[in-house]
């Protein structure tokens, strides 16, 4: 403190103000982190929290079925509606849950000897190589991937033509909720792939050394070692492939069938003319996200990202 | 008929008053007043010019409403250069309209609204009233085209008519022998998981109509306004067939590709579809069981326009016969001109006639044209019809 004044009084005016300037951050962290945190905090707070707030309350209000305006009468009618076993849209929330959670299942199934073999196995180019194929479908648009895989299952597309090749006989995959496993299982999997990618390269050698050494054979290394310290990014790759899979409303349209009405979609079908309902079944997926990060962080997802 | 909200009413009759007032200032000047698009009481018989264009005009439209092939002169001649908003779906128009303070949110000036979309843009209140005398080709239309209750309300005009046609049932005639016959193909077992229907809630219409030939005892008097009761047993019949389909379609472009791979054999459509799939050389047909429904477009006029002189002359425009034709070839469909008849022959041989334009009044009494569902039965007193949000949670049970 003393030190510092002395330097302070013997600058000259310009190099003094600012290092009484900077001294005075210093002493008050608080400040210092005011100051960086204002801006990016403020537009969280207005944009996210505050759009998310308004989202709640507005489904707490009722549309005029004739000008489609929102009336704003409190009352959960939006959620006696949903949550009526009368209606479909228990069974299409969890039509949506049973698919985000089949897809995420898949994609960590798929993802983790593809993670595991770029990071422990693969040399460097092979490395490179791995990570632009994993991230090449990423370049083009969601929606052209979408309309490739309409023609890939369609009932004379490239899948029929190569089962007919080999003298097996058509599948009626079009349309269907496993042609959308399939396509949500390829569009989700490099959110899946990067983040175990991650957990696993950050698994020093030595563990694994050390496991050989006290004489654990692979599968024992990889059950006690490996698996639980990639754990986490699994969890993390998760959070995203649940996440997306419970939002899309593309996905059900252009591949689904006649049972693949998913939340996105009747928000959407909602959305222009029953603003509340739709904002009222939006916040749906979110409670179910809110109570997976939950679990996800006492996973120690949130590590790994 | 229907309920006018009540503010809105005010605010017509103060406009009214207002344009009265401003008419006797200046009479003779007419029309080109801002937020008024040159539009006064219809009632008035008078035909006012429309004033200078404001060189340009912004469109929601079905892909292909504006098309160079017949906008083109339009632009040269007026100077009003088109800008298109093409919507794919009647959902995403009435969003589009109903964005950013509704009215077209003081960007967009016209919408060619389908009847399931045009009742509901007048009540949200998106749309205004035109002076329909300002239109000259519409005293040629056909009567069931003239003062529609899809688009008209209270003897207000809110557009003008433009193209209309009928929903029909697209077959493969290859796979499909022998040709349908009727809507009930699409409820039978013949061809099933061949079989798609459009993913819209104005569906049920097709349900409901269907329901009047095979179950009279509902006594369903109109398709778009259900009791309770029969809005269920529509639902119903719905559900029931769902098995037999094999995806609900959004778009057109995903019928015609449905059709295209191989994955559908029949299904409901529009011509559009069928026009597109035989200029593929696909091996389709389609045929239009009477009664069915049909859709009727309204080139709407939105409430805060802001180029409402270009507005009006593009609706002069292209409600004149020879346009009419111009624009019935392009997309496929019928015009509301019915002397556009000569000049679509001239562009492709018998297309009068293929498009059911000569056909007797007794034709059109048998296609029950799309509007938007509302409480307010039509045939009774009382409130006691669905109205479109039912319609949509009703559909929301047929296909989740």
């Amino acid at each position: 403190m003393a030190a510092d004044a002395g330097v302070i009084e013997t600058g000259p005016p310009i190099r003094r103000a600012r290092l009484r300037l900077s001294g005075f951050f210093w002493r008050r962290p608080w400040l210092r982190a005011v100051g960086l945190l204002a801006l990016p905090l403020a537009v969280f707070l207005v944009v996210y929290v505050g759009s998310l707030g308004v989202l709640f309350i507005s489904s707490l209000w009722t549309s005029n079925s004739f000008t489609s305006t929102i009336e704003h009468t409190w009352t959960f009618a939006n959620y006696r509606t949903i949550f009526s076993r009368a209606g479909p849209y228990l069974h299409i929330a969890g039509f949506t849950l049973e698919m985000a959670a089949v897809v995420t299942l898949t994609c960590a199934v798929l993802a983790f000897p593809l993670a595991f073999f770029m990071a422990r196995l693969a040399g460097k180019r092979t490395r490179a190589l791995f990570f632009v194929m994993v991230l090449l479908p990423l370049w083009s648009s969601y929606l052209v991937r979408l309309y490739a895989w309409q023609t890939i299952l369609a009932h004379n597309g490239a899948i029929n033509w190569a089962l007919n090749g080999l003298g097996l006989p058509d599948q009626n995959l079009a349309y269907t909720n496993i042609a959308m496993w399939i396509v949500y299982t390829y569009v989700w999997l490099p959110f899946m792939v990067l983040p175990i990618y991650a957990a696993l390269e950050r698994i020093p050698d030595s563990y694994l050394e050390a496991s050989a050494d006290l004489g654990a054979r692979g599968w024992r290394t990889f059950r006690s070692v490996i698996l639980p310290l990639a754990l986490p990014g699994v969890v993390a790759g998760s959070i995203f492939t649940f996440a997306l899979t419970l939002g899309d409303y593309i996905t059900p349209a252009l591949i689904g069938g006649t049972n693949s009405d998913m939340i996105g979609t009747i928000v959407y079908q909602n959305f222009s003319t029953n603003l509340p309902f739709a904002a009222a079944f939006a916040v749906i997926p979110m409670a179910i996200m809110g109570a997976y990060l939950l679990i996800a962080r006492r996973l120690g997802a949130f590590e790994a990202l | 008929m229907r309920r006018i909200p009540k503010r809105s009413r005010v605010t017509v009759v103060a406009v009214a008053a207002v344009t009265a007032a401003l008419a006797l200032v200046a009479s003779g000047c007419g029309g080109g007043g801002g937020g008024g698009g040159g539009s006064t009481s219809a009632s008035s018989g008078t035909t006012t010019t429309i004033g200078k264009g404001e060189g340009s005009l912004n469109v929601i439209e079905w892909p292909y409403y504006t098309y160079k092939s017949f906008a083109g002169p339009f632009e040269k001649q007026t100077g009003c250069i088109i800008h298109r908003k093409d919507a794919g779906t009647s959902q995403e128009m009435f969003a589009l309209m109903h964005a950013n303070g509704g009215g077209g949110g003081g960007q967009y000036d016209l919408v060619s609204a389908s009847g399931d979309a045009s009742l509901r843009l007048i009540d949200a209140g998106d749309v205004q009233p035109i002076d329909i005398n300002q239109i000259p080709s519409w005293k040629e239309f056909l009567p069931v085209f003239k003062s529609p209750p899809h688009n008209t309300v209270d003897g207000k005009h809110y557009g003008v008519s433009v193209q209309w046609g009928p929903n029909t049932l697209i077959y493969n005639t290859q796979n499909v022998s022998p040709a349908p016959t009727g809507w009930d193909a699409i409820y039978g077992s013949k061809y099933k998981g061949k079989l798609t229907v459009p993913n819209n809630a104005i569906q049920i219409a097709d349900a409901a109509l269907y329901l009047m030939q095979t179950k009279p005892s509902l006594g369903i008097k109109d398709p778009y306004e259900l009791t309770k009761d029969q809005l269920t047993a529509a639902t119903q019949l719905l559900i029931s067939q769902k098995p037999l389909l094999k995806r609900y379609w959004n778009y057109a472009a995903d019928e015609i590709a449905s059709f295209k791979n191989g994955d559908v054999s029949m299904g409901a459509g529009w011509p559009y579809q069928t026009l597109q799939l035989q200029g593929d050389k696909q091996p389709v047909k389609e045929i239009v069981p009477l009664p069915t429904t049909g859709w009727a477009d309204t080139w709407m006029l939105a409430a805060k326009a802001p180029h409402p002189n270009c507005a009006m002359k593009w609706m002069q425009y292209v409600t004149t016969p020879k346009v009419e034709a111009q624009q019935a070839i392009v997309f496929g469909e019928t015009p509301v001109n019915p002397l556009a008849c000569p000049y679509m022959n001239k562009i492709q041989k018998g297309s009068c006639a293929a498009y059911h334009l000569n056909e007797p009044a007794s034709y059109y009494n048998k296609i029950k044209f799309w509007k938007t569902p509302v409480p307010q039965c039509g045939w009774t007193t009382k409130q006691t019809c669905m109205d479109y949000n039912a319609w949509v949670q009703a559909w929301a049970q047929v296909t989740g």
